[in-house]
């Protein structure tokens, strides 16, 4: 059932769809590198995880932008989608409006949560974007979701994203069985960066693709190598368009690659391949592409990120601008009523 | 050589100045000398060392056959440790954050807690199961909880937190070597990580050799006269430096680290409150329905006329904010915990 497509991707995409598709990847880095640069400006001396601006764990997706990237470019607003305690990128890519999204990463009160959820909480209902910081917890809310679209008559879809370490989380397989079983409109996202923190997936997951589990379920499951959007983009509009169509869910595994730490300050002295991460960015090897086939010049590059640059710049000042919660609103916000004032 | 250590501080006997995550590592590498059927299994717990250094330089002495990787599959290893455990092995299970343990619960408390029971005692489950807890660093609220009230309240496991190393290394080696399923929770903010703040006692003198500190049995942390705070884990420490900003108004606190939820020392509590009238708790859990409440409640139903003045300093019922500001509000920190202890004296 399950296949592998080789890079480069099979068909030719539109002019339009591919400057898009790399908008999104560098918006996404650009914010990733914002935010890295922040995350540690005030970190010191050494590195006290709970000090500066952005305290906390900071897991951030540099190198999975292909995925974000390839899968949104079929969604609307109107779609959901549940992602990891690794968010941005698809929060990025899936529209979520950039000013809330940095504030709240920043604890502000002009923040999604309004300081109280963070990094690792994002919820959005503008774009119905939600994640968790635990692992797999993600897969049945998107069920939900799908659900309540069907039930509304729409065609909506949800979007559940996870690692291939959480591929091994109960709730990763009882999501998928559920799904199939009432054929709810779902696709099923796994991004296979290699590791679950410090462990390979040789040493997490019995069989070398998540993509072929989905046999199992009764539904289709499509791994694609190489980290190539365009591949990507390929995969995620047909399980888009089935789950659409009502024809029921599909799982779509992406060998990706996280470039940076599994959160900022990891060493990653547990990885062997370490020297080689940045020459396998996928970003300039896209621009490379896209130069080749002409849709890209220097002055689109510039373009494009000067855009990007703008953007993340405008969001980070309006986050360091917006005032910290005051204490003594905390308990504000445990119960539905409190919403009100 | 083994050393009970009972009422005296073991700070006392000397040793070496190690971190608490070192001093924990180190009863489990006694322990797994000692003793073959003991063996490690988590998550980052091997090349990695643990997230908390809870394991660091286990796996280049023991081998991955006894510090083991697991897949991010916690009903699956904690439930394997449960049956290894019934087959008379030891394991020592970590679930990286406390606030994980919503997805194995079950093999947890249905498990791990009532088989010994279910078996009228002839079927034992001596396993650990160790996990981190606590917040202070806007880790946000799936990160930062401590939640052992809530393993306390299920009954069959005992409920170990340290304060500092040596008892770390101490309640350890007892909880592996007990028969019963112990839950071990280890505040990030005692174990003297580099990468996050330090109070200054979470490097401290810790006995060589194996050395067992009995599981149930408070400790009193700074003997005093006027007003009782029991309390636990990294509390016990902003406790102290309360205590030490009274001391020179005067005001003279007792303070008791409890050491373990599970059994609750309740005659050290009484017998602290019984000279001092006055009754704070201080508890990094959820304020209602644990642990504060407990203390409490002990005391009343043992003596109604003990009490002259009690306040509890817990997180109010919500869930750990992001936001340094709201966090630090919630948190049990120095400032709300002097504001306990004036309140009340005279
Ligand atoms: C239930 C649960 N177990 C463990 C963790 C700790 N943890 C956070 S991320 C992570 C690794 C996740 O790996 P993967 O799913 O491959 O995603 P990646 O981090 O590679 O994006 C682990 C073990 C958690 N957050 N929740």
């Amino acid at each position: 059932m399950s296949t592998t497509t080789p890079a480069p991707a099979v068909q030719e995409l539109s002019t339009e769809t591919r400057l898009g598709l790399y908008a999104s990847m560098v918006l996404v880095r650009t914010f990733e590198e914002a935010i890295l640069r922040e995350y540690h400006a005030d970190k010191g001396p050494g590195f006290d995880i709970g000090k500066g601006l952005v305290p906390g764990e900071m897991h951030l997706a540099a190198g999975q932008e292909p995925v974000s990237a390839g899968v949104c470019a079929h969604l609307t607003a109107d779609d959901a989608v549940t992602a990891t305690h690794r968010p941005h990128h698809f929060a990025i890519a899936h529209g979520m409006a950039l000013r809330p999204m940095a504030a709240e990463i920043f604890g502000r009160t002009t923040g999604l949560g309004r300081g109280r959820g963070g990094h690792m909480h994002l919820f959005d209902p503008d774009t119905h974007f939600s994640c968790s910081g635990i692992i797999a917890e993600g897969y049945p809310p998107a069920l939900g979701m799908a659900f309540a679209f069907r039930s509304r008559g729409t065609d909506a879809i949800a979007v559940a994203v996870t690692g291939e370490g959480a591929a091994n989380q109960g709730a990763f397989h009882e999501s998928l069985n559920l799904a199939a079983l009432w054929n709810l409109p779902v696709v099923f996202v796994v991004e296979d960066n290699d590791w679950g923190i410090s462990v390979p997936r040789s040493a997490s997951t019995s069989i070398p693709n998540n993509a072929d589990r989905a046999a199992a379920y009764g539904m289709p499951g499509h791994r694609v190598e190489g980290n190539d959007v365009e591949a990507v983009h390929e995969a995620a509009g047909r399980a888009v368009a089935r789950a659409r169509a009502g024809s029921g869910p599909s799982l779509i595994e992406v060998h990706t690659l996280r470039m940076w730490g599994h959160f900022e300050g990891d060493a990653q002295g547990y990885r062997p391949d370490l020297a080689d991460v940045a020459s396998h960015d996928p970003i300039p090897a896209y621009e490379d592409r896209l130069r080749s086939a002409h849709v890209l010049d220097d002055a689109t590059v510039a373009r494009v990120r000067a855009q990007a640059s703008a953007q993340v710049e405008d969001a980070i000042t309006f986050a360091k601008d917006s005032p910290e919660p005051d204490p003594a609103d905390a308990a504000l916000y445990v119960f539905a009523e409190e919403a009100q004032s | 050589m083994t050393l009970t250590d009972t009422e005296q501080a073991p700070q006392a006997k000397g040793g070496r100045r190690l971190s608490t995550s070192k001093a924990m590592v180190e009863a489990i590498a006694q322990e797994m000398e000692r003793d073959e059927s003991v063996f490690y299994l988590g998550e980052d717990v091997g090349a990695y060392g643990g997230i908390f250094s809870s394991t660091t330089g286990l796996l280049e002495q023991f081998g991955p056959k006894r510090i083991i990787d697991t897949p991010i599959s916690e009903t699956g290893f904690i439930g394997l440790a449960v049956g290894a455990a019934t087959e008379g092995m030891r394991p020592i299970a970590e679930l990286m954050f406390a606030d994980f343990m919503g997805v194995c619960l079950d093999q947890i408390y249905n498990h791990m807690a009532k088989i010994g029971y279910f078996s009228g005692g002839r079927v034992k489950v001596p396993m650990v199961l160790t996990t981190a807890v606590g917040g202070g660093y806007s880790d946000g609220g799936q990160h930062s909880q401590t939640l052992w009230g809530t393993f306390a309240h299920l009954p069959g496991m005992k409920v170990v937190v340290p304060s500092n190393p040596a008892d770390a290394k101490g309640l350890m080696t007892s909880a592996i070597r007990d028969d019963s399923p112990v839950v071990y929770m280890f505040h990030k903010g005692i174990m003297g990580l580099p990468w996050m703040a330090k109070n200054r006692r979470s490097i401290d003198l810790v006995p060589e050799g194996e050395y067992t500190v009995p599981i149930g049995k408070a400790a009193v942390a700074r003997a005093g006269t006027d007003v009782t705070v029991v309390t636990l884990s990294l509390s016990v420490h902003h406790v102290l430096d309360v205590a030490d900003t009274l001391a020179g108004e005067g005001i003279d606190v007792e303070v008791l680290d409890l050491r373990s939820v599970v059994p609750l020392d309740r005659e050290a509590i009484l017998a602290s409150v019984a000279k001092t009238r006055r009754l704070v708790v201080v508890d990094e859990d959820y304020l209602s329905f644990g642990l504060s409440g407990e203390v409490v409640a002990g005391v009343v139903e043992a003596d109604p006329t003990l009490l002259t003045a009690v306040r509890r300093v817990a997180v109010p019922d919500v869930p750990i904010p992001y936001a340094r500001s709201l966090e630090y509000a919630v948190l049990p920190r120095h400032d709300r915990i002097e504001a306990a202890i004036r309140s009340v004296l005279p």
